[in-house]
């Protein structure tokens, strides 16, 4: 179909209106040329009887009513797709933008996808050593899971991210496929390279397809970036068998973006201007991770948003968390402490742990042990709420315990640098953890378990935990 | 022909058509998109799209099909997984791939399969709308009555005889007293937007007994009860639903993913038809319809999927079963209505909601309820709703006026659920209303102590959260022994009771009299640790014996079917109370 309009009836914010329109169809892509040789794209986004609106990606600057061209595609928006794409770098349109030329296409896809049909998914079942103790033996993440970093300015979740790219792979033993689709979103360019080089320095870089839609990059564009990215993740994982990983920053970028678009659509907002259906547009992109049962590959998604504020009820981490299945977040006050990785253990959660922990996958104890860490460290926020009031001196001798193995939890198991611990390392070294609190204050965990693990003169050994007061308070309880 | 004029979203208009009707069934454009009229006015009929517009074109035909949006009622619903608009997921993924592709047509319920039919009416027999005619074996659970449909009532002309029938063939004549004669086969469509008549409400007076101890101790839900679930993320309110749809005792569990992950679902498709029902020794599936309307799925048909849920549980009311309906979640529904309402540029109430938000949420939860049915049956439809707040922010629209119509409020709790305290339901904001409904039941079933013992602990709950006042400002040290005694009790009732663990085998569900049982024991320690105090003996004596700690793990080192093992543990508190000097 070549459908050929000039001239436009309208021109508003990144919207373009045409009128006398026949035989368009919703959500079709056009091109718009302007006179000056230039070529941007847009997509049909409301049709009134011969009235269509067009939102423009690129953006409407220097457009006039008279100096355009419109082309109507007669389909909606699809991209090329080929296991070529590992190795590239491209636009937000996914386009190429690394001067290598085009590349091969054996199949046109929709960037919308479609929605996977539940019957056809495989649960998710096998975890991911990421290496980090926080991840690994508090919020496993497991293969085809999506699980975000909520984090805030300044926070180092690109350290993080990156961190799990590097481990995670390293891990793989097993001879299977993977590949990672990183897009970034209004991130700064050195964001970007930042990635670059650790794809490079991990020796990845030709299994990796980057969309890149930078901070000065056309906003609109946005929109599609992730969109683009997610079609080249699922035609990899699903046709080619590939296990992908799926990096996307910053979500909150992506969500200001449609912001924008709502508004200059005249939609009524909902919360903080967001329009009332970004719910349903976060779950049309998180919704494309998984496994299915015809193909051997997956899509792990790890998207990063910056929580505005560090405020978690914020819209964009409130209804990125009720989609996807858990998140990690990181805390501020960790952060200051100078403890990296900076994880709030407490609100972050793994909904698939459950099923992919134990024994035949981490170790028999390990659900217990999670328990256990969550609600003594929860504890631990008691009692330094209690200490800020009546001051430390004053705590009984229990919480005093507490605030000690509050101190050691963040030193020794979340903050743990750069190295890579294995799943025996991260359990063994809870274990030790919770032998420097009272036996009887482990309400969680069941006699066995605690039978096996429970060692106090190891933790004392293993802490190097000299002060005679303490050592004394802590064997105390024993008997 | 009447043409598709203009297209927003799922919001399709058409341009001066005058013969449809309110909620009437569509198929809009040659891909033959499933919609429902939903308003009219001279100039313009609004059709909402159940499926993706994508690719739709001004100009397509729209035809109406002179029915309202319908469910197809009949034997093999159970054990299926359908999208919102009833269509079988298995036989999409069969036909068409891994993804749903918009327009996809495939009948509800399998047309070939054949069923054992058992009639229960012979020739010359006078029957009525609602009675059952005949009966097929739908799973191995489940006796799947077939019911007279839609008003019909006269005189039995022909019945076939017993044998394998498919669900389209005719198998009984009715002629009604003006001669009309009625072919009934096992299906019948009925709309979803209409209640299914009934002879009467009866009054609730069982409980839908769930064996998760802090519901049925402190909140119960009475068969044909409403229930509202509120919480932040990653609170528990799916796993609330999916342990009460395992475990509770309906006999027919009705499951809406109504605008949520598609995990979850195939999750629970995949855990039901492996685990094993206790009491029937069959699998769990057996009893149990999915119907998956996923996030990514489109929106409208969020709001179909309520509907089409509960429609299916009435039908099993009718033939006389006791239906639990789970809704994970009403949020997304209310919120479909809310994308819907704000492209047709409605006037919004509270928070972009439309103003018939509150009529909605109240004809939903009152299609529950415990009644007669057309056959003189009792049947009841109970409903679990889930609701997603924004911001967990309890006063948002959908929590406040889900809380005006239900009568049970499970609140959870963020901090809760932090500290992995699961079920994370905050006793002090969560109540039934339905105790006084359920006292005579409890006291006969269960046992005169039991709504005692509840009340015992409720007492020493809001005994707790005072002292913890105190305790927040200076500490536990400074309180009297038999304050701290308090502490430690409510501790015992916290984390020994009220906390249960969905991944433990003997905790995941525990039948009333073990809940009883557990009770007693913390009640008899309180009372025997008091009178050791009253001795004059120190409180850290009592810690010093790890006898609250055994009381605690008590969940755990009691099986579910040893209960004559809690004698020990009497014994085990005097000797260890006794013990100390
Ligand atoms: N009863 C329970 N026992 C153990 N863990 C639970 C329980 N309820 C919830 N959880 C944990 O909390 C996580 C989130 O629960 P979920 O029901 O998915 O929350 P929501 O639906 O409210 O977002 C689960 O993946 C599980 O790890
Ligand atoms: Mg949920």
């Amino acid at each position: 179909m070549d459908l050929q309009y000039i001239g436009l009836k309208e021109i508003n914010g990144p919207l373009i209106f045409l009128e006398n329109v026949k035989g368009i169809s919703f959500e079709e892509m056009v091109e718009i040329k302007l006179d000056n040789g230039q070529t941007r794209h847009g997509r049909v986004v409301e049709i009134n009887g011969d009235l269509v609106a067009i939102l423009v990606f690129e953006g409407t600057h220097n457009l006039s009513l008279r100096n355009t061209t419109i082309k109507f595609s007669g389909h909606a928006m699809k991209i090329g797709m080929s296991e070529n794409v590992l190795g590239r770098v491209f636009n937000g349109l996914g386009e190429p933008i690394d001067n290598l030329g085009h590349v091969f296409v054996s199949k046109y896809l929709d960037i919308n996808g479609s929605a996977l049909n539940p019957v056809a998914r495989v649960y998710p079942r096998n975890y991911i050593n990421t290496g980090v103790s926080s991840i690994d033996g508090l919020t496993t993440l497991i293969r085809g899971q999506k699980l975000p970093i909520f984090s805030g300015s300044g926070m180092p979740h690109n350290d993080l991210a990156v961190q799990i790219v590097q481990q995670a792979k390293l891990s793989d033993e097993k001879d299977e496929k993977f590949a990672i689709v990183f897009a970034a979103m209004g991130v700064t360019n050195d964001v970007a390279n930042y990635f670059k080089k650790s794809f490079e320095e991990a020796g990845v870089l030709d299994k990796v397809a980057m969309y890149l839609n930078l901070a000065d990059d056309p906003i609109i564009e946005r929109i599609l970036t992730p969109r683009c990215a997610l079609t080249a993740a699922e035609y990899l994982a699903y046709e080619k068998d590939i296990h992908v990983l799926v990096v996307m920053t910053d979500m909150t970028a992506y969500c200001e973006a449609l912001r924008e678009f709502s508004s200059s659509k005249g939609e009524i907002p909902g919360r903080k201007g967001y329009p009332g259906y970004l719910y349903s547009d976060l779950a049309s992109l998180f919704e494309r991770a998984g496994i299915i049962k015809d193909s051997d590959g997956s899509v792990t998604q790890i998207p990063i948003l910056s929580m505005p504020n560090d405020d978690i009820t914020h819209p964009i981490p409130d209804l990125t968390g009720y989609i996807t299945e858990g998140q990690i977040v990181l805390d501020r006050e960790l952060h200051q402490k100078g403890i990296y990785p900076p994880i709030g253990v407490l609100p972050s959660l793994s909904r698939l742990m459950k099923d992919g922990i134990g024994s035949g996958y981490t170790r028999d104890d390990h659900q217990s042990l999670m328990n256990q860490l969550f609600a003594s460290y929860a504890r631990v926020m008691d009692a330094r709420s209690l200490a800020s009031v009546i001051g430390e001196d004053e705590l009984s001798i229990v919480d005093k315990k507490y605030m000690n193995f509050g101190k050691y939890f963040e030193e020794y198991f979340i903050s743990q640098g750069h190295k890579s611990r294995t799943i025996t390392e991260t359990l063994d070294l809870g274990w030790k953890l919770l032998s420097i609190l009272p036996k009887q204050e482990l309400d969680r965990t069941d006699e066995m378990i605690l039978e096996r693990f429970y060692d106090k003169e190891e933790a004392i050994n293993y802490f190097n935990i000299k002060d005679k007061t303490i050592i004394k308070e802590l064997k105390k309880e024993d008997n | 022909m009447n043409k598709v004029y203009a297209i927003n979203g799922p919001v399709v208009k058409v341009k001066n058509a005058t013969e449809f009707t309110i909620m009437e069934m569509v198929y809009v454009g040659k891909d033959r998109l499933l919609g429902e009229v939903i308003s009219i006015s001279e100039d313009f009929t609004v059709i909402q799209v159940y499926e993706s517009t994508v690719g739709l074109k001004p100009g397509e035909e729209i035809i109406a099909t002179g029915e309202p949006i319908s469910v197809t009622l009949g034997p093999g619903i159970l054990t299926n997984i359908f999208d919102g608009i009833q269509r079988p997921l298995n036989k999409i993924y069969e036909k068409e791939g891994s993804f749903i592709k918009a327009g996809t047509t495939v009948p509800a319920l399998n047309q070939e399969k054949e069923w054992e039919v058992t009639f229960k009416v012979k020739k010359g027999d006078h029957v009525e709308f609602g009675q059952e005619f005949a009966y097929v074996e739908e799973t191995s659970l489940i006796k799947h009555k077939l019911l007279v449909p839609n008003n019909i009532s006269g005189e039995v002309k022909t019945v076939k005889s017993d044998g394998k029938y498919k669900i389209e063939d005719v198998i009984v004549k009715v002629e009604d007293k003006y001669g009309n004669l009625h072919e009934l086969t096992m299906v019948q469509r009925w709309p979803i937007k209409k209640p299914r008549p009934i002879k009467d409400r009866l009054p609730l007076s069982i409980p839908l007994v769930t064996g998760q101890r802090v519901i049925d101790t402190l909140f119960p839900i009475a068969k044909g009860g409403t229930a509202g679930v509120p919480g932040g993320f990653g609170t528990g309110k799916t796993m609330m639903q999916h342990q009460i749809a395992k475990w509770c005792d309906a006999d027919i569990i009705v499951y809406i993913g109504c605008g949520e992950r598609g995990n979850e679902m195939t999750q629970t498709l995949d855990e039901f038809s492996e685990l094993i029902d206790p009491k029937s020794n069959k699998p769990l599936i057996e009893r149990t319809v999915l119907i998956a309307n996923t996030s990514n799925m489109p929106v409208a048909a969020r709001e179909a999927s309520i509907y089409t849920g509960i429609t299916i549980a009435e039908y099993y009311r009718d033939m006389g079963y006791h239906v639990a309906v789970m809704a994970d979640s009403t949020s997304r529904w209310a919120e479909a209505l809310r994308e819907i309402s704000g492209r047709l540029e409605e006037m919004p109430a509270e928070e972009g909601f439309p103003a018939y938000l509150p009529s909605r949420i109240a004809q939903f939860y009152e299609r529950a309820g415990y009644t007669q049915t057309l056959n003189n049956n009792n049947g009841s439809v109970s409903i679990i709703g889930a609701i997603s707040p924004q911001g967990a922010d309890f006063s948002e629209p959908v929590t406040q006026n889900t809380k005006r119509f239900v009568r049970c409020f499970w609140a959870l709790d963020k901090e809760l659920a932090y500290a992995r305290h699961y079920a994370a339901i905050n006793w002090n904001l969560s109540y039934s209303e339905y105790i006084n409904d359920l006292s005579k039941w409890y006291n006969k079933q269960v046992g005169v102590e039991f709504l005692d013992a509840r009340q015992k602990f409720i007492k020493l709950l809001a005994e707790e959260n005072k002292l913890m006042e105190i305790v927040k400002l200076i500490g536990k040290d400074v309180l009297p022994d038999y304050q701290k005694l308090t502490l430690e009790i409510a501790r015992v009732i916290r984390v020994g009771y009220l906390q249960q663990n969905a991944f433990h085998k003997e905790d995941t569900f525990v039948p009333l009299d073990k809940q009883l049982k557990m009770m007693n024991l913390i009640l008899y320690l309180q009372k025997e640790a008091k009178r050791v105090l009253k001795e004059g003996k120190a409180f850290s004596l009592l810690l010093k014996t790890n006898i609250f700690d055994k009381v605690i793990k008590v969940k755990y080192d009691i099986p579910n079917d040893q209960l004559v093992l809690f004698d020990n543990y009497y014994k085990m508190i005097d000797e260890a109370l006794h013990a100390i000097k």
